[in-house]
């Protein structure tokens, strides 16, 4: 973290005196959160599924907000790898809410570079919404073959694949769910809202 | 025509950069009736008490306004200032021109417009101030202690000492408080029963205690000097005058296997019984919830199902039919010392914003145990001798992870206050642990070490450089039961990595709350408490233990987290404020009360209805011949507060508030 303390240049006291633009000052816009609130426990990441996947645990992602780190923050791998489990979220001592906060984020960083989004996770959502298009509901195999196909690693989790087969995890032809139609309508209704 | 003289004060720049102090002296000096106007820098000065004085004598005054902060902070001051020359000090009143003005406005301008309004108003009121005197109430100079842990016996012993009688209240069978609980105290490691028996015997033999154990307050009436205490002896089943604590009911009784309170749950007790060795007073009690008799009786059993304890007595003390009675004393002061609980972190909760710790798997995870149990553990006279052993299996724990911050500093779960003594008592617990377990390991999960004491930070050092404890700042995620371990999933903030320990026992250390009932008690005694029950200070700095309830003293947990060195310290300064209060015959108090005017006074008593103190008292008037006149009411001016409540009911208008009559309200409301 040392390159990175070169580029504090004004400690940040209190939310007031905080730069209206600043990175904390935005999230907290969006969230209604003050990352001020944040001891540093570490309790999240401690809990956290992820944590260790994870360039940045989830407090540290929280302390690099505080400092207003925006260019570490939002070029850092973790924000994409939070599953939004709220594990952190239901055991912050300060009911701070840091899955919201990291959603927040995602959306600054695609604010300010639109595509950053790291190739093979956004290879995965993509898949896995064109699934819930498709069927409503996910379609593991179809799931696995349109995310390899998008780039995904070829030869991952292959060792699963018979213990998946065996406990029915995996099947070979896709269910949908009934109302698929009325579902398709909210897909092309956001696409609508997007394209204006 | 009367003679006032107004002094502006200017508080340095607190007044002065707000308002034009000049001119609201040279306004308020030209409304009739005022002979004298000045502004100074610094009123409560030498100087400026001097200036007050000197007009006084040279211009003789009638009446004094000052003009500067509130009335709280140096009323007494300008009075004891005009008293001097010659002045009756109720005929000096103050005008608030700082907390009222100054401080809270900006626009200069508005400010000295509302400075001269403040002002003008005081000056009107104070033409129709009457000279008033002090009035002196007798004092009952015995003191009541609430509570027999370390803070009540510490005060109550210091007060006794002082030469004063004192009455110790303990709900329990035995004082000692959590105290006789512990097994060693920080930060040098003395045996806390060693040092506590001492006083807890020096409590029973001396010759102005009267301890009343097993007992508590009913009812609290009265004021400063004159409290009447209610007290309920609760029914101990054994006569304490007969009894001489030979303990062979103890040994008979066949019920031997219920939890034991003072062990924490980790040890067991018998139905009639006395909680440790060295209780004070040493006499039994008969727990009639688990007793084989009691429980006989409560279903109906008609014969007598048990009885051993009573065959046994040598001295026939053991009195299945004994009731609760009451007693009632006399006091002057009153100390309250309740202490403390800790927080439990299972489902239930006492209050409703405080919320469990569902991940910490208390009570369903067996060897996780809170910061009390571990103290039992330790404890020489605990259920284990002293040995650490797991409560599950009774095995020797290698590894034992505590917690820290467990309620405290925890919003999420109804704490956000830091409970002190944690941080202190886990160091300990992990220097225990490595005395008695020279290859066991200590972990310690913290947040913050806050180890501010004499001796205090050195003695962590030491836990952590010489008992090799692990310290890692981090607060735990989740506990949960891995086969025979605890499976602990951390992260070390530190060195920024996860952290998963398999230990052979948890210790939380949890939070410190107020005794279960202390509303109640505040109650009773009209005392003030916070969000979490703990009592409140008249002042956080300057009166910390005093109450806002004048002859009510606070000391020790019951205020705040406190470790025994604060507790014991808060104490004796309670106990030097009792014998302050007791050092004279007569108390001085101020003669802001009300008063019944004897010839319009139509005996209605709306004014005893609505009281909130119980001041008004019914007076028969007779004439020569001993004839009833009328009844009226009459206040009775040691528990009058000054409230006006009596004034605004009067249907007749014959009560009066001395300082804040009808005719200085109306005066002072038409002159803004």
């Amino acid at each position: 973290m040392s390159a990175e303390h070169s580029s504090i240049t004004s400690p940040k006291e209190h939310t007031s005196a905080r730069p209206q633009q600043s990175l904390s000052s935005q999230i907290q816009n969006a969230t209604g959160l003050d990352p001020a609130c944040c001891y540093q426990c570490g309790k999240c990441s401690a809990g956290c599924p992820m944590a260790n996947e994870m360039d940045l645990k989830t407090h540290q992602i929280i302390r690099l907000l505080q400092l207003d780190l925006d260019e570490r923050l939002l070029a850092s791998e973790a924000i994409w790898m939070c599953l939004t489990c709220e594990t952190c979220t239901t055991r912050c001592p300060n009911q701070f809410d840091p899955a919201a906060v990291i959603d927040a984020l995602r959306e600054a960083a695609l604010k300010k570079v639109p595509g950053r989004v790291p190739k093979r996770i956004s290879a995965f959502h993509s898949a896995f919404l064109d699934q819930i298009r498709m069927h409503g509901r996910v379609f593991e195999f179809g799931l696995v073959a349109s995310y390899k196909l998008r780039g995904g690693p070829l030869f991952a989790d292959v060792e699963s694949v018979p213990s998946m087969l065996s406990r029915g995890k995996l099947t070979f032809t896709p269910k949908k769910i009934e109302g698929i139609k009325a579902l398709r309508r909210i897909f092309e209704q956001c696409a609508t809202e997007k394209s204006k | 025509m009367s003679r006032i003289g107004v002094f502006i004060c200017h508080c340095g720049e607190n007044i002065g950069r707000t308002v034009d102090c000049a001119r609201v002296a040279q306004s308020l000096g030209d409304l009739p009736g005022v002979v004298h106007s000045v502004d100074y820098k610094y009123m409560c000065s030498d100087p400026g008490q001097v200036l007050i004085k000197q007009a006084i004598q040279e211009k003789n005054l009638d009446g004094i306004v000052v003009g500067a902060c509130s009335p709280h902070m140096h009323e007494k001051t300008f009075r004891k200032a005009a008293a001097s020359a010659g002045l009756n000090p109720f005929l000096c009143e103050m005008a608030n021109l700082r907390e009222h003005c100054s401080w809270i406005h900006e626009d200069r301008e508005l400010a000295t417009e509302k400075a001269i309004a403040l002002g003008r108003f005081i000056v009107e009121k104070i033409k129709y101030n009457r000279p008033l005197s002090t009035i002196y109430i007798p004092v009952e100079r015995r003191a009541l202690v609430i509570g027999g842990g370390i803070a009540g016996i510490q005060a109550a012993l210091d007060i006794a000492d002082g030469g004063r009688d004192v009455i110790l209240v303990e709900k329990e069978s035995s004082i000692g408080g959590h105290m006789s609980q512990l097994s060693e105290t920080f930060p040098t490691l003395d045996c806390s029963q060693c040092i506590l028996t001492p006083r807890m015997v020096e409590v029973a033999q001396h010759p102005r205690i009267k301890l009343l154990a097993y007992s508590e307050v009913e009812s609290v009436d009265g004021y400063i000097g004159n409290f009447q205490v209610k007290i309920r002896r609760k029914a101990r089943s054994v006569d304490e005058t007969k009894c001489n604590g030979c303990g062979e009911c103890q040994k008979n009784c066949p019920n031997k296997k219920i939890p034991s309170e003072f062990d924490q749950g980790l040890g067991t007790r018998t139905a009639i019984y006395v909680p440790f060795p060295q209780a004070v007073p040493n006499i039994p009690v008969i727990d009639r919830a688990s007793c084989a008799l009691f429980r006989g009786r409560a279903k109906g059993v008609k014969k007598v199902v048990c009885g051993k304890c009573a065959e046994v007595c040598g001295r026939n003390a053991v009195d299945f039919d004994q009731q609760d009675s009451f007693v009632t004393e006399k006091v002057g002061a009153i100390v309250v010392a309740t202490g403390y609980q800790l927080y439990s972190i299972g489902k239930s909760q006492e209050l409703d914003i405080l919320r469990g710790y569902g991940e910490y798997g208390y009570g369903t995870i067996p060897d996780v145990i809170d910061g009390l149990q571990f103290e039992r553990l330790a404890s020489a006279s605990g259920p284990t001798g002293g040995k650490i052993l797991r409560p599950s299996d009774g095995k020797e724990p290698k590894k034992i992870v505590f917690l820290q911050c467990i309620g405290s500093r925890d919003p999420a779960k109804g704490i956000e206050y830091c409970s002190k003594i944690c941080c202190m008592y886990v160091a300990k617990h992990t220097m225990l642990y490595h005395h008695k377990v020279h290859d066991g390991k200590a972990v310690v999960f913290y947040m913050d070490i806050r180890a501010g004491g004499k001796g205090y930070d050195e003695f962590v050092r030491r836990a952590i450089e010489e008992s090799h404890a692990l310290y890692l700042r981090g607060r735990v995620s989740r506990l949960s039961r891995d086969g025979d371990v605890i499976r602990v999933q951390g992260f070390d903030t530190l060195s920024g990595e996860p952290v998963v320990i398999n230990a052979d026992m948890v210790v939380l250390a949890t939070a410190m709350r107020p005794q279960p009932g202390i509303a109640a008690l505040a109650q009773k005694l009209s005392v003030s408490y916070d969000q979490h029950g703990f009592l409140n200070e008249a002042h956080p700095k300057l009166r910390p233990v005093e109450t806002n309830t004048a002859g009510v003293f606070l000391a020790g947990a019951c205020q705040s987290p406190r470790d025994i060195p604060d507790s014991v310290a808060m104490a004796s300064a309670t106990a030097s404020k009792v014998l302050g209060l007791f050092s004279k015959e007569l108390l001085e108090r101020e003669p802001l009360i009300a008063r019944v005017d004897r010839m319009t006074c139509t005996g209605c008593f709306h004014c005893e209805r609505v009281c909130p103190y119980g001041a008004v008292e019914r007076k028969t008037l007779t004439d020569s011949k001993g004839r009833i006149i009328k009844v009226i009411a009459e206040v009775n001016q040691g528990v009058c507060q000054g409230c006006g409540t009596c004034q605004a009911t009067c249907p007749s208008k014959s009560v009066e508030l001395d300082g804040f009559t009808d005719e200085q309200i109306y005066a002072a409301v038409n002159a803004i």
